[in-house]
């Protein structure tokens, strides 16, 4: 029998190598990058913002294309969730965006519940995943991803704080995805009202503690755009998708009697710089946090609170199993006892429902009764009443038979002196 | 034998981004070309087009970037009798010295009496791309007398792999890149008989041929004539059909037209017969990597001396990717539905699997 011997050369680890000609695998950027495109891309991007912010005209501007819908009503009783797929391509990557909008957001009167809906939405989003990742035969590779990548939230531009909505929802939301506020139609504000509101605000974010994404640093290639744009946060937006012309090209702007508002151009609003950090610089970053920070954070939090835990190493797996029989037969137990009661119920009731059936019967024999006591009643009544009909009938023919004799009689006598008469006449 | 005929461009690229003005949208078109336009061609046929530039293919750089900062991992295992010139052809194939003999200096070779599986992890860098390389070398398979179950322990390494990366993906407090020991593919060293596999390496191959990427190789070919290399290869490709081992590129997993045209190709060339050296001389006026006899010189990147130019293609520059991604996606996903499985049968139900479909390997 083969015993084996597993040396890995100890205090080493990895030694580096030099290279004495051309190898070739630096090309594996190339074939993981050609997997990628070949297999396309997915992107979640959440809009979360009060109703008339202006957010699915950002979307179509940032994406160029006209997505879908017309603007919702203000008079929703909650706040609902809509999500739409879009399949963009652009030269050879395929791309399924999701864009997720928030409908009825600060539309209510109470809008206490109003970040509940969105934090169950995510956190669905997350479950999904963490089931599939999960499951025994799972396919995670061709698994349509829906978790959110980056949640842009609308601030209303009133241009002196946050509201406490804001606030509250941003709260509950920075633990679970990647926040990157935006302030909307900031054509309403003037430049020194803006720097303001944006000093405000990110005061507000800090003292309160919200975690809004950070463009990452560590990247040498990118790490100075990246911390220009931390500094611009949060980004002061304007979207339009229609087209004005200026000079001599079409560009996306809105246009009003004092002026236009030109959407690409850096001096009236950042939209820019939002398209570039989202889009062409850390689409990929995004993508990562949510999944080694945020899913990973859910996750942890999911399976600790089923009961599971880190045991030492050598029975994790039992762990899980033990763990998860004694959750099952727990599970089957509380089952178990659940159908005892409902059939205990179920007799108690079959019970009752018998015995107002036979009241019932009851009722409806002692009715027969009565009616026909009634009936019988009835009838003597129409007998006794027939009889002394009878009778009365009889008297009367009795009385007419006597009469009528009488008259026969009396006729007899009168024939008789009739007859008399006659012989008297005839004498 | 070019070097890099497939790839045109490197890491230029990244610094495109520093001290470019905003308000002109960046350009990556020239940038992120399709680079290998002859092996993966272009994917089009998408539903929606833009009408002027958004960016989106920017990601491909971002995921480029990404992944040189991560750096990549290889772990390649070699297995064959001893004398085969494994060693020597893992050093021709990086062309470092990367091997085991290299990094252990043992006095003397001796054949050990056991199987032992060594494995040693490098760190190597080209053109900015940062590897690990781990090589696993399997001294003593096949030079016992009696051969029986010589398989076992290298599956068992194999299995155990498969075993540390589940434990470390079940845990609750996962790490952030779990360190990948699983063993992306195996050279298998055919010795260059001429006639027909022996049953050794039929049963090798069988057995492991479901649990990893085995890539055959006819070692030494330079003993053999061209007739007689490819009378070989002919003789070893029916073999394996009719024993019904799938090797690396496996049929089943093709994933569309294109892989299947490329992948054909190279399934009627394997097994590759290769020779392996790590000395140069001079032919032509060039240094070349060869081996020199009193006939002549065999000039080992050379095609029409032996297919290691094919191998090194195969494993380097074209599929390597597609390799982890069928260990990681393929070879794993098997292992782990096993071991859950067979831990608890309870969960097959849960999970609507009636027990019957579960298919069990045998070690």
């Amino acid at each position: 029998m083969a015993s084996t011997e597993i040396a890995r050369q100890a205090g080493e680890g990895a030694r580096a190598v030099p290279l004495a000609g051309h190898v070739g695998f630096d090309s594996m950027p190339d074939q993981l990058v050609n997997k990628s495109v070949n297999h396309g891309f997915c992107f979640n991007i959440l809009c979360v913002g009060e109703t008339g912010l202006g957010k699915s005209t950002l979307m179509d501007t940032l994406f160029n294309t006209k997505f879908e819908g017309e603007p919702t009503q203000h008079n929703q009783p909650g706040v609902t969730l809509k999500s739409n797929t879009y399949e963009l391509q652009e030269s050879n990557v395929r791309l399924k965006l999701t864009v997720v909008n928030t409908v009825g957001f600060g539309d209510q009167i109470n809008k206490e519940q109003s970040y509940k809906s969105i934090v169950e939405f995510i956190d669905a989003q997350f479950e999904a995943y963490l089931q599939e990742e999960l499951k025994i035969k799972r396919t995670l590779h061709s698994y349509h991803d829906t978790r959110i990548h980056a949640c842009l939230y609308f601030i209303a531009p009133t241009g002196h704080s946050l509201k406490s909505l804001d606030l509250v929802t941003m709260k509950k939301l920075d633990s679970k995805v990647n926040i990157i506020p935006i302030i909307a139609k900031s054509d309403a504000i003037s430049k020194s009202e803006l720097a303001k509101f944006k000093i405000k605000i990110t005061s507000e974010l800090v003292s309160n503690g919200v975690q809004i994404y950070q463009f990452p640093t560590d990247d040498e290639s990118v790490a100075e755009i990246n911390s220009t744009m931390n500094s611009h946060l949060p980004f002061a937006v304007v979207g339009s998708t229609e087209e004005v012309k200026i000079g001599n090209k079409m560009v996306k702007a809105r246009q009003y009697p004092w002026g236009t508002v030109q959407v690409e151009n850096e001096n009236h609003c950042d939209f820019v710089k939002l398209r570039e950090m989202l889009i062409r610089v850390n689409m990929e970053d995004l993508r990562e946090q949510t999944h080694t920070r945020h899913y990973e954070l859910y996750r942890r939090c999911k399976l600790e609170e089923m009961g599971f835990k880190d045991t030492d190493p050598d029975c994790k797996p039992f762990s899980l199993q033990e763990t998860y029989e004694a959750k099952r037969n727990e599970f089957m137990g509380e089952l178990q006892k659940k159908e005892e009661e409902m059939r205990q119920m179920f007799v108690q009731r079959v019970k009752e429902k018998e015995a107002e059936l036979k009241e019932a019967e009851k009722e409806l024999h002692e009715k027969f009764d009565r009616l026909k006591k009634l009936h019988q009643d009835e009838k003597k009544k129409v007998e006794d009443k027939r009889k002394s009909l009878d009778d009365e009938l009889n008297t009367f023919k009795q009385k007419k038979t006597a009469a009528e004799l009488l008259l026969n009689q009396a006729q007899q006598a009168g024939g008789s002196t009739t007859l008399k008469r006659e012989k008297e006449r005839k004498n | 034998m070019g070097d890099d005929t497939y790839f045109t461009h490197g890491p230029e690229v990244i610094s495109s981004y520093s001290g470019m003005t905003m308000s002109e949208a960046v350009m990556p078109d020239a940038v992120v070309s399709t680079p290998m336009g002859g092996l993966y061609g272009e994917k089009v046929g998408g539903p929606v087009v833009d009408f002027s530039y958004v960016g989106i293919d920017a990601i491909l750089e971002q995921m480029r970037r990404k992944a040189m900062k991560q750096g990549f991992e290889l772990n390649i295992m070699v297995v064959g009798q001893s004398g085969l010139g494994k060693s020597t052809l893992m050093n021709t194939l990086f062309k470092s010295k990367v091997s085991r003999k290299s990094v252990l200096a043992t006095a003397q070779e001796k054949i050990p009496k056991t199987i032992e599986i060594k494995s040693i992890s490098h760190d190597i860098e080209e053109k900015g791309v940062r590897m690990k390389l781990t090589v696993i070398d399997t001294p003593g398979f096949g030079d016992q007398i009696n051969n029986e179950n010589c398989w076992q322990p290298i599956m068992k390494f194999i299995n155990d792999q498969y075993e540390a990366y589940l434990q470390e993906e079940i845990n609750i407090n996962r790490k952030k890149r779990i360190p990948d020991s699983r063993v992306h593919c195996c050279i298998y060293f055919i010795p260059p008989t001429g006639h027909c596999l022996r049953p050794l390496d039929v049963e090798f191959m069988r057995r492991l041929s479901k649990v990893v990427n085995i890539v055959p190789v006819i070692a030494k070919a330079d003993t053999l004539t061209l007739e007689e290399r490819d009378f070989f290869k002919k003789k070893i490709r029916e073999e394996l059909r009719a024993n019904g081992i799938d090797v690396y590129p496996q049929k089943e997993f093709d994933e569309d037209a294109e892989d299947r045209m490329i992948n054909e190709k190279i399934r009627e060339m394997i097994p590759f017969a290769v020779v392996g050296s790590d000395q140069e001389y001079q032919v032509n006026g060039r240094r070349l990597l060869g081996r020199k006899t009193k006939w002549g010189t065999i000039e080992v990147e050379n095609i029409a001396h032996c297919e290691f130019a094919y191998l090194r293609d195969l494993l380097i520059r074209t599929h390597m990717q597609n390799i982890k991604d069928i260990t990681s996606s393929i070879h794993y996903e098997m292992y782990r539905v096993r071991r859950l499985n067979e831990n608890n049968s309870v969960v097959a139900h849960a999970n609507g699997i009636p027990e019957h479909h579960l298919a069990a390997h045998e070690m």
